[in-house]
């Protein structure tokens, strides 16, 4: 193996640097490697629980990846997804917990959402892919990089989607303090709806694939 | 009778997982270029909601509530074990994942080659773990009732997959601009079947 290769290299080395880079362009992890999607699209009404979900999720995917790589010598093949549900399961109880003592208002409106952090594909998706065949600090970035990449495109959801369709951001009224309202603009009550969400990510991966056409598979 | 029907109704049509909860996306993008292997998903969605729901709600309601445990023993009034739900539900959803995948492999073994992969990450489908933590959510009243949510929703989420492969199936001949080939466009229909549904909001249950 290229064990004694990559004992030498330097912990931010340029193949390290690319597995964040990648994830977050030409590999991320919802506009092209379509994970993760169920989740990131109920949380983006508004800005907030959207930030909070990409932390959890960095959270979970960081911590987890690094314990499934420690473990990946140990794991029998045939329970792997087993055990892998159990480490996610705990890390998403851990984040569950939390949010309840610290941001009980978040996490009521972030409802069922946290729970399905578990079945995120994102996290199984890394997990499968990367982490069992990777050592921890490689396994460890992978996860940031995924999980940045994830958020990314959460963000960018909610920002839009709050802006236009609540006129506020972070629950402060842009549209207000700029006097958009006076000159006759109305909410947009469409983009607060659940349909919107997906219309959004469409449109990012539109986006996406022209800028980047060797995305363009089919 | 009628409030269960009311719930069946409602869970197929208003609460839709897919078109209002966005559950269960990754393999209804994935697996849904076809119309007969999203009918094959469709049915194993179905079967496994209808499994895991009512087991789920039997393990709520006499193990994991705060107060459950009293059948055991009355000093147990104050054990409140629902912090252990995930890993509880989980569980459940993917050894019954296993037998599903050991009875389709038995029994019709081509839609077990078509399905592939899919088949056992129906146990990281988002739509069924969502049934589990939304009945504990909604608090339902009895087995029957959880019963025929489950159903409902297994259903909604059957109609959508079967509705979005039959439109991509279509879609192969028409002129999509090329960035928005695949899945960009698989998205943005989606999002027109959701408006669409959403006109079900009207009707009250």
């Amino acid at each position: 193996m290229s064990d004694q290769v990559q004992e030498k290299e330097s912990l931010f080395s340029a193949k390290n640097r690319k597995l964040i880079s990648n994830a977050i362009g030409k590999d991320n992890p919802i506009t092209v490697q379509v994970l993760g999607i169920c989740s990131a699209l109920a949380v983006t009404a508004k800005l907030e629980p959207a930030i909070v979900m990409s932390i959890s999720v960095l959270f979970v995917l960081g911590i987890g990846n690094v314990v499934i790589s420690l473990l990946r010598n140990t794991i029998p093949q045939r329970i792997r997804i087993i055990v892998q549900l159990v480490v996610i399961a705990a890390l998403v109880i851990l984040v569950d917990q939390v949010l309840k003592a610290f941001a009980y208002e978040v996490s009521k409106q972030l409802s069922v959402f946290v729970g399905l952090i578990i079945t995120n594909c994102i996290i199984m998706g890394r997990f499968e892919a990367f982490s069992m065949a990777n050592k921890p600090w490689p396994s460890f970035l992978d996860g940031v990089g995924n999980s940045i990449g994830y958020g990314l495109i959460l963000i960018i959801i909610a920002f839009f989607r709050e802006l236009f369709g609540s006129g506020t951001i972070l629950g402060w009224n842009v549209f207000e303090t700029i006097g958009l309202y006076d000159i006759g603009y109305v909410n947009n009550g469409l983009m607060i709806l659940p349909p919107m969400a997906l219309i959004a990510t469409g449109i990012i991966i539109w986006v996406q694939r022209s800028r980047n056409p060797e995305l363009i598979k089919d | 009778m009628q409030e269960l029907l009311n719930i069946f109704v409602k869970s197929i049509f208003i609460d839709n997982m897919v078109f209002a909860y966005f559950l269960g996306m990754c393999s209804y993008i994935a697996v849904s270029k076809t119309v007969k292997t999203s009918v094959g998903l469709g049915l194993a969605v179905i079967f496994v909601l209808g499994i895991t729901v009512p087991i789920g709600y039997l393990m709520n309601e006499f193990l994991l509530k705060p107060g459950a445990l009293v059948w055991l023993d009355s000093e147990f009034i104050d054990v409140d074990l629902s912090f252990l739900s995930f890993i509880m539900f989980i569980a459940v959803i993917a050894s019954m994942v296993q037998l599903v995948e050991m009875i389709v492999e038995k029994f019709s073994p081509a839609l077990y080659a078509s399905l592939g992969i899919f088949l056992p990450l129906i146990a990281v489908n988002c739509a069924i773990l969502g049934g589990s933590l939304f009945m504990q959510e909604r608090e339902y009243q009895s087995l029957a009732q959880a019963t025929s949510f489950a159903l409902g929703s297994g259903i909604g989420w059957f109609l959508a997959i079967v509705g979005i492969a039959a439109i991509r199936e279509k879609i192969k001949y028409s002129n999509v601009p090329g960035p928005l080939k695949g899945i960009g466009i698989t998205f943005i229909i989606t999002g027109l079947m959701g408006i669409a549904f959403m006109s079900f909001l009207g009707i009250k249950l």
